[in-house]
């Protein structure tokens, strides 16, 4: 008998303690599948954001260091200019990334440093029970917003991976999701394209992942995946969004 | 007949993987696991083709496959 399916080496045995349907487990063993594939577990250092993931270090099995809420793309930079024959990523979520960190990320990838973001898209502040964040899709009830994202109070959700698709730093920027085994498997595929534009010393790239959060959207967990496939998807596009390596 | 190990401690039971199976050959179990959640359970192994489907979206990587 040959072992088809397992849980990689560049993740450790504890429990996820993500709530039940959650993306982050299946994005964790994403990471830590094309990490094990590239053969690079021994010159990686993560970064883990503050946020549902926080306790990121717990899950991989290779160095992971914690930065202040927003700063991974700062730390980063530090790190992979350092050490620049080691693997650097941030995992960070859209609280982390797009709310308190926007300034890093956008200096980050504009200055093009050579580091690779993993950026969780869940449309809500996780860990701290559901506020708005800025990827909060319009309408959207939240602990902040009880009638809906209203656009005059406060503004429309931003598409990082576009915005950021502007700036002449960046390489490699995708969107993909985890809603379902195909989307999953694409999810992989972008990933490990992630890592690779890094090991060239091509620059910067970033993959976004559209991500359910059920108990913060107060759904079940086939109704939070209808939602990403329906309103998520079609305000968030999936595919690639700029890839320079081609060009 | 592929050999599916299931971390009985691990599943949250979600149910990802009872959505994702193209056989509609897992269901949750009747019993409780040590963090009070019912996990999943293969209903017929002969049934299964071992795709890996289950796994790809389990995010928990309760489930290990043998064949």
């Amino acid at each position: 008998m040959k072992k088809l399916f397992s849980k990689p080496e560049s993740l450790t045995d504890t429990d996820h303690k993500y709530c039940p349907g959650c993306g982050h487990g299946i994005v964790h063993r994403l990471v830590a599948e094309v990490i094990d594939e590239l053969g690079i577990r021994e010159k990686t250092i993560g970064i883990a954001p503050v946020g549902c993931a926080v306790f990121a270090y717990d899950y991989w099995n290779f160095d992971v260091t914690e930065a202040s809420h927003g700063r991974p793309p700062a730390v980063a930079t530090g790190i992979k200019r350092f050490l620049p024959d080691r693997v650097v990523f941030t995992y960070q979520g859209d609280g982390d990334l797009a709310a308190i960190g926007m300034a890093e990320t956008i200096h980050a990838a504009n200055r093009g440093e050579n580091i690779t973001v993993i950026f969780i898209n869940n449309a809500i502040y996780g860990m701290t029970t559901g506020q708005m964040a800025p990827t909060s899709l319009l309408g959207m009830k939240t602990t902040t917003s009880p009638f809906g994202r209203d656009p005059k109070l406060a503004g429309y959700p931003i598409r990082v991976g576009e915005l950021l698709s502007t700036l002449e730093g960046t390489t490699f920027l995708a969107r993909c999701a985890v809603d379902s085994a195909k989307h999953v498997l694409d999810a992989k595929k972008a990933i490990k394209k992630a890592f690779e534009v890094q090991l060239a010393g091509k620059g910067y790239s970033m993959v976004e992942i559209l991500s359910q959060c059920p108990p913060n959207w107060k759904k079940s967990v086939p109704e939070s995946l209808e939602y990403v496939r329906k309103e998520m998807m079609s305000y968030f596009p999936l595919g690639v969004i700029k890839d320079k390596t081609k060009a | 007949m592929p050999k599916i190990i299931i971390a009985q401690n691990k599943c949250k039971g979600c149910e990802l993987c009872i959505l994702t199976c193209p056989k509609k050959n897992i269901r949750l179990s009747q019993k409780m696991n040590k963090k009070g959640f019912h996990y999943i359970e293969i209903i017929d192994p002969d049934k299964c083709n071992a795709c890996g489907l289950c796994f790809q979206v389990c995010p928990d990587v309760a489930i290990e496959i043998w064949k």
